[in-house]
């Protein structure tokens, strides 16, 4: 009796411990996202400033509202920057998946001469850090005039051997049958890869537009390179010139800050499986 | 007779097929290797090039670019700020790989429990993920302020007032442990999801089979879970070391590569070469010489691999 008394109690002392563990380290990974919108909200500078340095400033408290969001509308042509960054993200993303696909459905799926030393080539490129390029490339894109614009952030992004591959490797697994049954009601390869191919791999199509959308929509250095005013700056680098203007307003960084964050973390709540999962993914290269 | 003109016509109809396919098939690939030639092979191959000529980003009229061997390669190798830059870059890989896998790999443990609320823990621990680094930046910023900064007052309060203020981003020997705590912190999430998925793959029967052997939790850590992790655990550090060398955007927001080149690394290097001071041709020997070592770090991942597959 008094043995299961102690383990029913040993139990509870270990579930306990387990979620105070589990909570310490929520506390380690929420706590500077709860500082930014909460320090975001109130309005008055002087109480953002004096919080900072210890508890209150986790306690939405005081004088509350959106003012500081509304300033970063006013200062700052913040509407043209989101607009940057969503169109170049969400083009590239878009492009991205349509030509990567294309080109992994025609290694995967049809036969033709040079697809191994293709597949090879492809899987050599995957090494090739970007960082290691955006200089040459930046030469080029000086010379054909495209500093300071849209395509000069798309374009070099669209095809993405990491991305192929992914492709590659999902469609390879798709069973022939599908398509030779199509082939014999004389359907065209572009029909089987719109018709049977796409539809048959959502999963992998959705693994790539998320990993691509976190992927462009964090891209600094290529941005920092390649845009001079405010027409075609993306948000990453225009948070990064207005946090380094002194004097430092944090009302408005935060209120800043959250506003690039929040469009991904809403993003991610909802589809937090997708999200998962297409990280998973990526760790099966190799 | 007939029996053969069918035969023909039908291997020509074969022919056409093979051509036609041939054919969509190149039409498929094209804007993808277009794209992949123009803004990835040709830059590459233009960085090799370049690297042996004092190419700057607007040209001088009254002097021509030319070529000068491996003169950029004798300069890079004198310059004090490079081995900076490069030690500094693999102070970072040995600190963080280790620390961040590790700590990556108990998230995941932690989070592949059957517990009410697990999914909840995962979220939160996976959020940072999805938080651009320039916006961590910023804000760890604000946390690691010398004087009003809560992880000053943090470590007062624990302490009992017995740690003084640390400078951090303005101290020379803090300033780089500052900028990997905030890189772990917006990173692990990322690995932990990988280990989580390597876990759920291990056969529940290899942690049967030991339990019925009655080997203790840290054994059945130590000889089934880390055995199967292998492959895991291989490409998470690769990948985390690669990572480790393209450091950039953190150290460019918080301290641009100071105090007295502290935080310097070998993309901020490159950045400040080819960018600020336009010298493309001694930039693009800076990038070779970073490819050259992202390519070592991934050749070896490859061999670990190969070895695991040969067993």
């Amino acid at each position: 009796m008094r043995q299961t008394k102690s383990t029913t109690f040993g139990k509870f002392m270990e579930r306990f411990l387990k979620y105070a563990f589990l909570t310490i380290l929520a506390l380690f990974f929420l706590f500077p996202l709860v500082f930014m919108f909460v320090s975001s909200v109130k309005n008055n500078e002087m109480q953002v400033v004096s919080d900072m340095s210890n508890i209150r400033g986790f306690i939405p408290y005081g004088d509350l509202g959106f003012q500081n969001y509304l300033d970063v509308f006013t200062r700052m042509n913040f509407g043209r920057f989101m607009f940057n960054s969503v169109f170049i993200t969400v083009t590239t993303v878009v492009l991205g998946m349509i030509f990567n696909s294309m080109l992994a459905f025609a290694l995967a799926r049809l036969r033709f001469k040079g697809q191994h030393f293709i597949v090879s080539l492809i899987i050599s490129l995957m090494i090739i850090p970007i960082e290691s390029v955006v200089i040459p490339m930046l030469l080029m894109v000086n010379k054909v005039g495209w500093i300071d614009s849209y395509q000069v952030q798309i374009v070099p992004f669209i095809a993405e051997p990491f991305f192929i591959y992914l492709f590659y490797q999902f469609f390879i697994g798709i069973p022939r049958d599908f398509d030779e049954a199509a082939v014999v009601d004389g359907a065209s390869p572009a029909t089987i890869y719109y018709r049977i191919i796409v539809p048959l791999s959502r999963p992998v199509f959705a693994s790539v537009a998320i990993l691509q959308s976190i992927f462009r929509w964090n891209e600094f250095l290529w941005p920092l390179m390649v845009t001079r005013g405010e027409t075609y700056r993306p948000l990453t680098v225009a948070m990064q010139q207005f946090f380094s203007q002194d004097p430092k307003l944090w009302g408005d960084i935060f209120a800043f800050a959250s506003m690039i964050t929040l469009p991904l973390l809403i993003l991610f709540l909802f589809f937090q499986k997708w999200f998962i999962r297409s990280v998973a993914s990526s760790g099966i290269k190799g | 007779m007939k029996s053969d003109i069918s035969n023909a016509s039908s291997s020509v109809s074969m022919k056409m097929q093979r051509r036609r396919e041939a054919l969509t098939a190149w039409l498929f690939s094209a804007p993808s290797l277009l794209l992949l030639l123009f803004f990835l092979i040709i830059p590459f191959i233009m960085a090799f090039v370049l690297s042996l000529t004092d190419q700057r980003m607007i040209p001088n009229p009254n002097l021509p670019t030319e070529f000068i061997g491996l003169r950029n390669y004798i300069r890079l190798f004198g310059e004090e700020t490079f081995y900076r830059a490069i030690l500094n870059n693999f102070i970072f890989a040995a600190i963080v790989v280790p620390l961040q896998t590790s700590f990556a790999l108990i998230l995941a443990m932690l989070i592949n429990q059957k517990l009410k609320m697990i999914n909840l823990y995962r979220t939160i621990y996976f959020s940072p993920v999805v938080v651009t680094m320039v916006v961590v930046a910023v804000v760890w910023s604000n946390l690691f302020n010398p004087t009003e900064g809560f992880i000053n007052q943090f470590l007062k309060f624990i302490s009992f007032g017995r740690i003084q203020p640390i400078g951090w981003l303005q101290d020379t020997h803090w300033a780089f442990p500052a900028i990997m705590i905030l890189s772990i912190w917006q990173g692990v999430g990322f690995q932990m999801v990988i280990f989580l998925a390597g876990l759920q793959d291990i056969p529940a029967e290899l942690y049967e089979a030991a339990r019925v052997d009655g080997a203790s939790k840290w054994q059945q850590f130590r000889f089934v879970t880390l055995p199967q992790l292998r492959n895991t655990t291989i490409f998470v550090v690769i990948t985390t070391t690669i990572l480790a060398f393209k450091l950039f955007t953190q150290v460019w927001v918080l301290t641009k590569g100071g105090p007295q080149n502290a935080t310097m690394t070998t993309i901020v290097f490159l950045y400040r070469q080819g960018f600020r001071q336009l010298r493309v041709g001694y930039a693009s020997t800076i990038a070779v010489v970073f490819f050259l070592i992202v390519l070592t770090i991934s050749l070896f991942q490859r061999v670990f691999l190969k070895e695991e597959g040969g067993r």
